[in-house]
């Protein structure tokens, strides 16, 4: 009797003062996301306020020069696009084999456990050391210079990891039942997987590398230590010739001190951001077309 | 399967014991074929999975060979000890600290930006946020993720630093601040995300039980929810630091190129990754002394980072053995 009477008197539920605080604490974590969004916005408006009276087709097509209101951003735009296609013809082979081996082939052995944990690790190593390892072994022991191919190959490593992760997800999104039912059906494995899983995961695959891709376009850091030139008033004629990307040449001007060179960076950034609003608009369409057409 | 299969004929009791042999032979040349096929492109999809390995091989190979050139000709007791970094002047000196602590700074100050935001966000998407709302909010959060860095470099350096030195006069034009504040809001939604999925990982039984016990929701946020994903938590944080560390674009534009040894984040610094956009951008012939800098600044920088990702990785490791 008596220890029920002194927690009675001791327990003061104060429920609405609890409440109250919950109340706070919800409008507290509403408000980080505002701030996140008001900077996204503010950033955006920014860049665009700056930016949308360089925009024109003259900006597009010619190249930097020492005139800021003659320089656009010729060169930069078709390093751009070249790097791009040679980085997805070399990384999305490699990524999805690497993935398949990983999710549908691979022993569970020590090997297997580090090749796994290594590419999370990659994944977090910062892109400049990219850069660095691009230096010593492509530019250096390759031979190949400040070349496209060299920025290609270092863009490639780089991204590699990104899309070994987005296919695995995708491959380990396609129900066990699919593999089970190519099995018994006497398929081998990789003939289950080519013809089974594989289709049923490539809208994953495709996604998450259009995503890796657009990471890609936007790299600055590591294709500066390769040594891609700031300054280049020609296009690339082959894969060996020198080269410059959009990232570089909106460093290259924000980096002068004319406020004329700073309005041409935010041009160049606003095609950058349309650049890879296309490439995640793209994905986002491809991957609801592509999985209409499988239903489990 | 493109062989063709033995054709099939109705067998007379006579060779019925030779058909039965032919289409086990048969089978079995399928088999192998199928074999050796399936053992090729084993191989070769094995290969690919090794990339990733040569990779890091291929970095901490090329990292190690011009550090050790490097510190052939500098003392590692003076890489580590001394307070000057000039290695690009006449008078040369290879202390590592001031490009540390620039580091340091800018990092701190993402992170007290990334962090509580970053978290307070996640409670909000996971925990007060209706499933409808989330689905809208995360994509445009996770844009902040995907601006390219000199995009932030631009913002930092041509709209917060002007903004800020309304309220401090004394701020130089490249400083620590901006560069830390805008980098933070670049790693708030790497936070974000990855807290927001340790806390879903809770099972929603352990939220059940504390209401039942008449928790409010705030404590069964602060008392449940967020103990129980502290390992994924503070994965995510120490991702986010390893992040801050190795960002470049935001501090080569914004943060300045001057390697003081300084904690003070109004004035210029320059922070490790500064230093190697600021040597690659000259140009470096291979087997200078400049060249071999950005390589030991380098392998100071991926041991770091790399311990640090190692280390959330074990905390990862350990909050997904709780609840799978």
């Amino acid at each position: 009797m008596t220890a029920e009477r002194s927690i009675d008197r001791e327990f003061e539920p104060r429920l609405a003062l609890r409440r109250r605080l919950g109340t706070l604490f919800g409008i507290l974590s509403a408000a980080a996301i505002v701030i996140g969004l008001t900077a996204l916005a503010v950033l955006i408006a920014d860049v665009v306020r700056d930016g949308w009276h360089v925009l024109s087709w003259d900006f597009l097509t010619s190249f930097p020069s020492r005139r800021p209101e003659q320089a656009g951003i010729r060169s930069a735009l078709v390093g751009t696009l070249y790097l791009l296609v040679l980085v997805a013809i070399m990384a999305f082979p490699l990524g999805l084999a690497a993935a398949l081996y990983l999710e549908e082939f691979a022993p569970k052995n020590r090997l297997t456990a580090i090749i796994e944990v290594n590419i999370s690790n990659l994944a977090a190593v910062p892109s400049i050391v990219y850069g660095l390892l691009g230096l010593g072994v492509f530019v250096r022991t390759f031979m190949l210079g400040r070349s496209l191919i060299a920025g290609a190959l270092t863009l490639s490593l780089l991204v590699l990891p990104i899309i070994i992760i987005a296919a695995r997800e995708a491959l380990r999104a396609v129900p066990p039942s699919i593999r089970e039912a190519g099995l018994a059906l006497g398929a081998s494995r990789w003939q289950t997987v080519r013809h089974f899983v594989l289709p049923a995961a490539l809208p994953g695959i495709l996604t998450g590398t259009i995503l890796a891709l657009a990471r890609a376009i936007g790299e600055t850091a590591p294709l500066i230590t390769i040594g891609a030139l700031t300054y280049v008033a020609f296009t690339p004629k082959s894969i060996f010739d020198p080269f410059t990307v959009l990232p570089i040449q909106i460093f290259n001007w924000i980096s002068r001190p004319q406020p004329a060179f700073h309005e041409r960076a935010a041009g160049g950034i606003i095609v950058l951001l349309v650049v890879l609003l296309v490439f995640n608009g793209l994905a986002i369409v491809l991957r609801a077309r592509l999985q209409r057409r499988i239903r489990y | 399967m493109t062989t063709e299969p033995t054709p099939v004929t109705m067998p007379t009791p006579i060779d019925r014991r030779a058909w039965v042999e032919r289409v086990l032979t048969g089978t079995q040349r399928i088999d192998r074929i199928r074999q050796v096929r399936e053992s090729i492109v084993l191989a070769v999809l094995f290969l690919a999975a090794l990339v990733s390995i040569g990779t890091t091989l291929g970095i901490i190979y090329t990292l190690a060979i011009e550090t050790f050139h490097f510190f052939q000709r500098v003392s590692i007791v003076d890489f580590l000890t001394d307070t000057q970094w000039t290695p690009l002047f006449t008078e040369k000196h290879f202390g590592i600290w001031p490009l540390l602590t620039a580091t340091l700074v800018v990092s701190a100050i993402a992170m007290l930006v990334a962090l509580p935001l970053g978290l307070l966000a996640a409670i909000g998407l996971s925990e007060y946020a209706s499933p409808r709302l989330g689905a809208i909010v995360k994509p445009i959060l996770e844009i902040l993720a995907g601006v390219p860095t000199v995009v932030y470099g631009y913002f930092a350096l041509l709209f917060v630093t002007p903004l800020l030195k309304r309220f401090i006069p004394q701020l130089e034009v490249f400083n620590a601040l901006s560069a830390g504040l805008v980098m933070g809001i670049m790693i708030l939604p790497l936070v974000a995300s990855l807290s927001e999925d340790a806390m879903r990982a809770v099972p929603q039984s352990l939220r059940e039980g504390a209401y039942a016990l008449g928790a409010t929701k705030l404590e069964v946020v602060w008392r449940v929810v967020v103990p129980s994903s502290l390992s994924g938590i503070v994965a995510a944080f120490i991702l986010a630091v390893s992040r801050a560390i190795g960002e470049t674009m935001i501090v080569a534009i914004a943060a300045g190129q001057v390697p003081r040894f300084t904690l003070n984040p109004l004035v210029a610094m320059e922070t490790m990754t500064a230093y190697i956009v600021q040597v690659s951008l000259g140009d470096t012939p291979h087997g200078t002394l400049e060249y071999q800098t950005i390589f030991a600044v380098g392998t100071t920088l991926f041991v770091i980072t790399m311990a640090l990702n190692l280390l959330s990785y074990r905390f990862l490791q350990r909050f997904r053995e709780v609840y799978e």
